[in-house]
C-alpha cells in the first residue's frame, strides 16, 4: 500500500465540479483501509470546502480552484485554495449558524471541523482563502 | 438528482434520488416550492435514493421545514440511509424532522 502520494488538481469554480472533487477525494482516501463512515465524512468536508470557494470565494464569478490531496503514512490532507474575495473575519465565519445567506445553514465549517481531525483556514480579503484539513486514519489491525 | 412528487390528501410526498449538494440545490428548492403551491399541509421526504447530502442540501430542507411549519404543517422523512442520517443528525435537523423506516409508517403518524 502506498504510504506517500499526492495529487494536485485545478478546475474552474462551478457547482458541477463540487461532486467531481469529492468523488476524487473518496477515491484518493480509499488507498487507506477506511470505513464507509470515514469516506462519507471526507466527502462531506471536501464538498463544504469546495462549495465555500465557489459560493463565497468567487460568488459565482469565474475563478480557479486548486485542490491538493496528500497521503503521508496514516495522514490524509486536503487543501482547497481560491483566489477570490477572502474572509474578513475567520472566527466569525467558523461559528455554527453563521451564514451570509439566509437560505443556507452556516454549517460548512462545522462539518469540516467535526469530520476532520485538523482544520486551518488562512484568508486575506481580496486575495483569497486556503482551507487545509487533515484526517488521521489509524492502521487497520492485521488479520 | 431525480425528484418526483405526489400529493396524497393533504401530504406532499417528495421522492428524491441522487446527491443533494449546491449543484442541485436550486432545482430541489424550486420543485418542492412549486408543489407546495397546490395547498398541501404536510411534507414527507422519501430519501431512499439519496446517497449524499451536505449543508447545501440540508439548507434547502431546513428552508422548506420553516415554510411548512409556519403554515401549521409537519415535515417528515422516510428511508434515510445510515451515512446520510449521520449528516442530518449533526446538523440538528433530526431534532425537528421525525424520521420513519417507510413512507407508510410516516403517513400513518399524521
Amino acid at each position: 500500500m502506498a504510504s506517500k502520494n499526492r495529487i494536485k488538481m485545478s478546475f474552474p469554480s462551478g457547482s458541477e465540479n463540487v461532486a467531481i472533487a469529492r468523488v476524487t477525494a473518496a477515491a484518493f482516501a480509499a488507498q487507506l483501509d477506511l470505513t464507509l463512515n470515514d469516506i462519507e465524512e471526507i466527502k462531506v468536508a471536501v464538498s463544504e470546502a469546495i462549495s465555500n470557494a465557489v459560493i463565497h470565494g468567487y460568488g459565482d464569478q469565474p475563478g480557479e480552484i486548486e485542490f491538493t490531496l496528500s497521503l503521508d503514512g496514516d495522514r490524509l490532507e486536503f487543501v482547497v485554495t481560491d483566489y477570490g474575495k477572502g474572509i474578513a473575519d475567520i472566527e466569525q465565519a467558523r461559528q455554527p449558524s453563521f451564514s451570509t445567506d439566509p437560505e443556507r445553514m452556516g454549517l460548512g465549517f462545522v462539518f469540516m471541523e467535526s469530520f476532520m481531525d485538523e482544520l486551518a483556514v488562512e484568508s486575506a480579503v481580496g486575495k483569497g482563502t486556503t482551507v487545509r484539513m487533515a484526517k488521521r486514519v489509524p492502521a487497520a489491525p492485521a488479520h | 438528482m431525480n425528484i418526483s412528487t405526489q400529493i396524497r390528501q393533504d401530504v406532499l410526498i417528495v421522492r428524491v434520488e441522487g446527491e443533494l449538494d449546491m449543484h442541485v440545490a436550486d432545482e430541489f428548492r424550486q420543485r418542492i416550492d412549486t408543489a407546495l403551491e397546490s395547498g398541501v399541509r404536510h411534507v414527507l421526504l422519501n430519501l431512499k435514493g439519496v446517497t449524499f447530502v451536505d449543508s447545501s442540501g440540508l439548507g434547502v430542507i431546513l428552508g422548506r421545514y420553516k415554510k411548512v411549519s409556519a403554515a401549521g404543517g409537519r415535515m417528515l422523512a422516510a428511508n434515510i440511509r445510515p451515512q446520510v442520517a449521520r449528516v442530518f443528525e449533526l446538523s440538528g435537523l433530526l431534532k425537528i424532522i421525525r424520521t420513519f423506516g417507510t413512507e407508510a409508517e410516516a403517513l400513518n403518524s399524521l
